[in-house]
């Protein structure tokens, strides 16, 4: 049975810029009904239909999970990006219908948890804001750090003062503010959980400060999305469909895949749900392997790969798809 | 041995179980009745971990809004906001409530909820990649127990499944699970064998049911021996990201069954043929040569057609 998710028929209810990188959109369901509800650290898989292209971009879903008459999303345009944020920015207006899945969530609260210590750096601040919004609305116990560029870059820093007052520490390069990791992390108290988005840089120092402060990696939560990488095209051949497809600079193993019209199931598009896993039948050549689901091993051994993220450089490769 | 039988929980044919994702039936009010007599005599049937709660709200709605979407006459849900109201006519009940608010309902919203549906629940909390039994409502269990499973993750409670482990059905299975999305059910087919029409078959009340195995004889094999179905579904909860599995029991009495050649045929080749370890763990050692002596009589050996439904 497929495993991917059920469509919602969405039309986008507003559209607002909020700095000079990141604009919020806002959906409502077509039919006028009620959205699914969600948890905070679920995401939506937002369907773009650029000219002949579908593009298909994770986002978090940031409003109050407690309010399900409309979704709402908040992008940071990438002027280098593969482009799917600048499609967003340019041509999604107030009154187009698109499509979005149903809400997933990779990045759960842990709800053993007696403190909820978060740490979010730039655009990475998303999930957080719905998050906070649940655990606030139970009386829960959080601490949200918040790295940013600039003030006025601080994308909602304003809101979640307004919000939550001192439980919302801002910290701004610009001004050489920087987290004081070990001190934060060496004086939790016993039973917290730490929540780490942001950029892949920030998620790894955070997981191996933990890590070596003795933090257990069960206590130890982050979204890791990765976008597709750009790189070098490349050919593969798809066994079971018997269709020999071209991977273009921009374009990633799973969407060329679908492009040719095989659908392989998903979830993220990020390399972290573990969905799109696809075994390698032969290969001649290396993998660029960008994805956070397969084991060092499951690397090394050149058996499986994760189309989402991961590419491939050298002279053949076939995949049982 | 083992065969991989999930697929998408959705509606199926008029009349029959599946008319209904959750199905209320005939015996309803009993059932019922049969839960609230286990639960006064033995309340840890019943129990939810502390961070369980907001999953217990999510079971809430899934049950009021299934019961209600498929029996209007019997079930009515109001919403209004975080004010809701219920009424549940077959069991006298009309209660107003705050949604998320523990102190406006009699019991816990699990509790609360499945007292009033049919089938058993576990309440499954998803970290760590993994699936944890931290809350349920289990007084219809074929043998096992929530008092001493709770807390356990999923390959802890399945332990003790023979030849399963071996075959890595447990872990292709808890990947399944973990990535069941909201919206999208799926559902399974168990079963098992029971004497005598008994819904609570509990390892706390062995003392009760488990010497009815040695009562089976080729006289009263008709009568006795029950084939117990479990229809097990698996719904993702959207607040608290955590995954509900209702176990509904079915019972049919063996007089029945065979009213039904090919299910008579079926069922002698399948108890005759099952691997010791299962008929074992299922609990048939005791009486399986008498059953499959007295089903034989019933199977002249031609075919039998695919899929479960009666010629």
């Amino acid at each position: 049975m497929s495993t991917g998710t059920t469509k919602l028929d969405v039309v986008v209810s507003d559209v607002v810029p909020v700095n000079e990188l990141v604009t919020r959109f806002h959906f409502r369901r077509r039919d006028g009904q009620l959205l699914p509800t969600f948890s905070g650290g679920a995401h939506v898989v937002v369907e773009m239909r650029d000219g002949e292209r579908t593009r298909l971009n994770p986002y978090s879903l940031m409003g109050s999970p407690l309010d399900t008459r409309e979704y709402t999303i908040s992008v940071r345009r990438d002027d280098v990006g593969r482009g799917g944020s600048l499609f967003m920015h340019r041509h999604v207006r107030p009154g187009i219908e698109m499509v979005i899945s149903y809400p997933v969530n990779l990045f759960s609260l842990d709800l053993r948890a007696r403190k909820h210590l978060m740490l979010a750096g730039g655009i990475g601040i998303t999930p957080f804001m719905a998050q906070t919004a649940q655990l606030a609305a139970d009386g829960g116990n959080f601490e949200l750090h918040y790295t940013c560029r600039t003030a006025s870059l601080g994308t909602y820093a304003d809101l979640l003062r307004e919000r939550y007052d001192r439980r919302v520490r801002l910290y701004h390069d610009d001004r050489d503010e920087r987290i004081e990791l070990d001190r934060l992390l060496s004086s939790q108290p016993l039973g917290t959980h730490l929540y780490v988005c942001g950029p892949s840089g920030m998620i790894g120092w955070v997981r191996d400060r933990a890590a070596a402060l003795g933090w257990p990696t069960e206590t130890v939560h982050f979204e890791h999305f990765a976008a597709p990488q750009p790189g070098a095209p490349f050919d593969v051949t798809l066994a079971v469909s018997g269709k020999t497809i071209r991977v273009g600079e921009q374009q990633s193993l799973l969407e060329a895949i679908e492009a040719a019209g095989v659908d392989p199931p998903y979830l993220c598009r990020g390399g972290v749900c573990g969905q799109c896993e696809t075994n390698v039948i032969a290969h001649d050549g290396n993998f660029i392997h960008n994805d956070h689901w397969l084991s060092e091993e499951e690397h090394r051994c050149g058996k499986k790969i994760m189309p989402c993220v991961s590419r491939f450089e050298g002279r053949s490769l076939v995949l049982e798809r | 041995m083992y065969a991989v039988n999930i697929e998408p929980h959705v509606v199926g044919p008029k009349g029959s179980v599946l008319e209904n994702l959750i199905d209320v039936d005939e015996h309803y009010v009993a059932e019922m009745r049969d839960r609230a007599l286990v639960l006064a005599e033995d309340p840890l049937r019943c129990q939810s971990l502390p961070h369980m709660t907001l999953a217990g709200w999510d079971l809430l709605e899934l049950l009021m809004e299934q019961q209600a979407l498929g029996y209007p006459e019997h079930f009515t849900l109001t919403r209004d906001g975080d004010k809701w109201r219920w009424i549940n006519r077959p069991l006298g009940i009309d209660d107003s409530f705050t949604f998320g608010d523990v102190s406006t309902l009699p019991y816990g919203p699990m509790e609360y909820i499945t007292r009033q549906s049919q089938g058993d629940f576990c309440i499954l909390d998803q970290r760590d990649g993994n699936l944890w039994m931290d809350a349920g409502m289990v007084t219809t269990q074929a043998d096992w127990s929530l008092d001493f499973d709770i807390g356990m993750n999923f390959f802890e409670w399945h332990a003790p499944v023979p030849l399963a482990h071996e075959k890595g059905i447990f872990t292709r299975a808890l990947k399944f699970l973990t990535n069941i999305q909201q919206g999208k059910p799926a559902r399974r087919l168990n079963w098992t064998m029971t004497i005598n029409p008994r819904l609570d078959t509990s390892p706390e009340n062995y003392h009760k049911w488990g010497p009815d195995r040695a009562t089976v004889t080729p006289e009263n094999v008709g009568d006795k021996v029950h084939l117990r179905v479990e229809l097990q579904s698996f719904w993702r909860l959207p607040r608290s990201n955590g995954i509900v599995f209702p176990i509904r029991c079915y019972l049919i009495k063996m007089d029945e069954l065979v009213t039904q050649p090919k299910w008579a045929r079926r069922l002698h080749r399948v108890i005759r043929d099952l691997p010791e370890e299962l008929a074992n763990y299922k609990g048939l050692t005791r009486y399986r040569a008498t059953l499959v002596e007295w089903l034989s009589k019933l199977d002249n050996g031609s075919p039998t057609s695919p899929g479960f439904g009666p010629d």
